[in-house]
């Protein structure tokens, strides 16, 4: 009924959503004037922005089986961006990234380059190809391509492992930030996350989801890059700061000299009761380390991160939502333009929030001050109760050195626009870009798994007979199922022991990517390689991080290939033992191989129907 | 069928030379990280430069590019979709 003028009306009903938010954050920053608390506004912010994705996700609802599953094949290259972009910032980028660079400078930064070049592996060997095919869901491809449940079953197994790694971290991070908006308990505040994610998506599936993921994607982007561009101005480092704040990262390197970095030694942060989670700068901003190892260790992150990329099928199946083959290389641009926009400025906060802390000629650092002085500002003590920050005097002599100041790495983003003394209205905003970001990727990831489920376990393999409306109820019950699986594994507080985010990387490369781009780019792969592939590319990886991870077995790493970096381990095996087997099996038959050449044109009909 | 296969030579070599820049950018310079810091761009150590910005608009500009002869290919082995425009 709305949807052809829907469509067409976009631009239109995103530009004024975006004025009508601008307009909402006047609003607040004019009640603050009049003597809003601040916790009120953090109340209103989070639950305005959530009120309206629940609206967007009431609006979108659906009981079409395409329009569940693929957003009915119509939404626009830069919408498409948009919500690839809000899909996959999650929180940890919104929240965290600015927090690793603030720690881990140049080192850390092998995290942005991985996360932005896999979408050249996304667009020159898989999306456009994963389009023209026509798919519902990753496995659905793998299932088709190479034929039979079992190829399938174990797509569905790599993909559930691996975004449901990634998920719980996303929930937790609503939780996180809906308890500290909302003054309730954590445990509280993760059920509230997760009725929330799931309002945006369980009437409307897909379609749903694109359109409030485009309204999250508009409120992270403005939360973001708002505070920086304030900072900046108001600290007069230069009215943009991505150009202009070489001279900045250049203090920096001489504060690092001055004050001296100093690895503290683990006995010793015990001994002072530093909580855990908390660090202090040990690295230097923008120094290159020296060796030859260290440029392994960075490249070897940097090909886990894109390989696993172009592997994750929260990513890949945003791309099935497009209206053509073109559309969908395109859309891979615009969403990385618009991922851009908020990792090149993840550099530029790092090294302001750094230099406002460390340079004792501006009035807000506190290195190199006295502890007394500095235990006094209002924001250190608001920090430190929280146990977000701490002051150890390792050699007691009253003055803050750079290795005494424990931070997490999360108040970079959080607490640097109080920091800098903007008003309360900015940080309400932080606190909801965060919800924004963290919300969009958990919904992303739950519908991924849920679809898979639905639609290629239950629908493919048990029960090819069911009727749409049976589908799309066991696609609804899936998702809730599937959320609160992940609300309850991270209200226990576990999802330390369940490891890092770069893990859902690791294990998607190790099983899928192989499987996937040989099942364009080579006719010759058989179903029984790939299954073998999968198998033993998935198994291979992870008793290697149950090898190396410290909490696990703890074994030194092989040439430096770390938990972080296990999928290189995987995906190597798997890409090994799928040729060899492939070349050990009789050749796809010609129904196949004519599939193949159908796939590699962006002309003519998608090779599963519209409907299947 | 001759111009499938066309097609497909010519995607591949798309595919080639995109792959060989995003090669490049994502490691090449990386490789050499250290000595490229001592040269320095709007102020910045190049490497950090690349990192923090460099490396990451580059990619947005291949994607784009590669995307839009991927597209011309299509065009001249007649494979250009019609109608469903963006």
């Amino acid at each position: 009924m709305f949807k052809g003028k829907f469509i067409d009306n976009l631009p239109k009903i995103y530009g004024t959503y975006t004025g009508g938010f601008l307009v909402f954050i006047i609003l607040m920053a004019i009640a603050e004037q009049a003597g809003m608390t601040a916790k009120t506004i953090g109340i209103l912010f989070v639950a305005f922005t959530v009120c309206i994705y629940a609206f967007i996700g009431w609006m979108s609802r659906t009981v079409q089986v395409d329009a569940y599953y693929v957003a009915g094949r119509s939404v626009p290259t830069v919408f498409n961006g948009m919500a690839t972009a809000a899909d996959w910032m999650s929180g940890a980028s919104f929240v965290a990234m600015a927090g690793g660079i603030y720690f881990g400078g140049y080192t850390y930064m092998a995290f942005l380059i991985g996360w932005t070049g896999g979408y050249i592996l996304v667009s020159s060997l898989l999306a456009p190809y994963l389009r023209k095919f026509g798919c519902y869901t990753v496995p659905d491809f793998i299932g088709t391509r190479y034929g039979g449940n079992l190829a399938r079953f174990c797509a569905v197994v790599v993909l559930t492992l691996a975004s449901f790694t990634y998920v719980t971290a996303q929930i937790n991070a609503t939780g996180t930030i809906a308890a500290r908006a909302l003054s309730i308990p954590f445990e509280l505040g993760v059920w509230v996350g997760l009725v929330s994610i799931l309002l945006c998506s369980m009437l409307g599936g897909m379609r749903a989801v694109t359109w409030t993921q485009v309204a999250q994607y508009i409120v992270l982007i403005i939360a973001y890059l708002l505070p920086i561009f304030w900072i900046s101005n108001k600290g007069g480092y230069g009215f943009f700061p991505h150009l202009m704040l070489g001279e900045e990262v250049a203090r920096l390197g001489e504060l690092e000299a001055q004050f001296g970095l100093v690895k503290n030694a683990a006995a010793d942060v015990k001994a002072a009761g530093v909580p855990g989670g908390l660090k202090s700068i040990s690295l230097p901003h923008s120094e290159v380390p020296a060796g030859g190892m260290a440029a392994w260790k960075f490249i070897s992150l940097v090909i886990c991160m894109m390989v696993g990329t172009a592997s994750l099928p929260h990513i890949l199946m945003r791309y099935f939502t497009t209206p053509s083959v073109k559309a969908a290389r395109k859309s891979v641009a615009w969403s990385l333009f618009f991922i851009a926009l908020l990792y090149t400025s993840a550099p530029m906060l790092a090294t302001l929030s750094k230099l406002s802390l460390m340079d004792p000629n501006l009035s807000t650092g506190i290195i190199g001050k006295d502890i007394s002085a500095v235990m006094s500002i209002d924001w250190v003590q608001a920090w430190t109760a929280q146990k977000q920050a701490f002051i150890a005097d390792f050699n007691g002599d009253g003055i803050l050195q750079l290795n005494e100041w424990f931070m997490r790495g999360d108040v970079v983003v959080l607490s640097t626009p109080e920091i800098a003394g903007l008003p309360y209205v900015i940080s309400g905003l932080v606190a909801a870009g965060g919800m924004a970001a963290a919300m969009s990727t958990a919904d992303g990831l739950i519908l991924a798994i849920a679809n898979a489920l639905s639609h290629d376990v239950y629908y493919k393999i048990i029960d090819p007979k069911a009727d749409v409306r049976k589908r799309l109820l066991v696609a609804r019950a899936l998702l809730i199922v599937i959320g609160a699986a992940g609300a309850y594994i991270a209200s226990m507080r576990i999802t330390s022991i369940l490891g890092a985010v770069a893990w859902a990387f690791d294990f998607a490369m190790s099983g899928l990517f192989f499987p996937l781009v040989l099942g364009v780019w080579w006719k010759r792969a058989t179903r029984e390689g790939a299954i073998a592939g999968m198998i033993t590319g998935l198994a291979s990886g992870t008793a290697y991080l149950i090898y190396v991870y410290p909490k696990f077995m703890g074994n030194p790493a092989w040439l430096g290939i770390d938990h972080l970096r296990f999928g290189i381990i995987g995906a190597s095996v798997c890409l090994v033992v799928m040729v060899v087997v492939s070349l050990m099996t009789p050749e796809p038959d010609s129904s196949t191989q004519k599939m193949i050449d159908e796939v590699r044109i962006p002309t003519g009909k998608t090779i599963l129907g519209k409907q299947h | 069928m001759s111009n499938k296969e066309k097609h497909w030579e010519k995607t591949k070599g798309n595919m080639l030379l995109t792959l060989a820049l995003w090669f490049f950018f994502g490691y090449i310079i990386f490789m050499f990280g250290e000595s490229l810091n001592s040269a320095s761009f709007l102020g910045y150590p190049l490497a950090y430069y690349m990192c923090a910005q460099g490396s990451i608009i580059a990619f947005v500009i291949i994607l784009f590019w590669s995307a839009n002869r991927q597209e011309k290919i299509d065009e001249e082995c007649g494979f250009a979709e019609r109608g469903e425009d963006d």
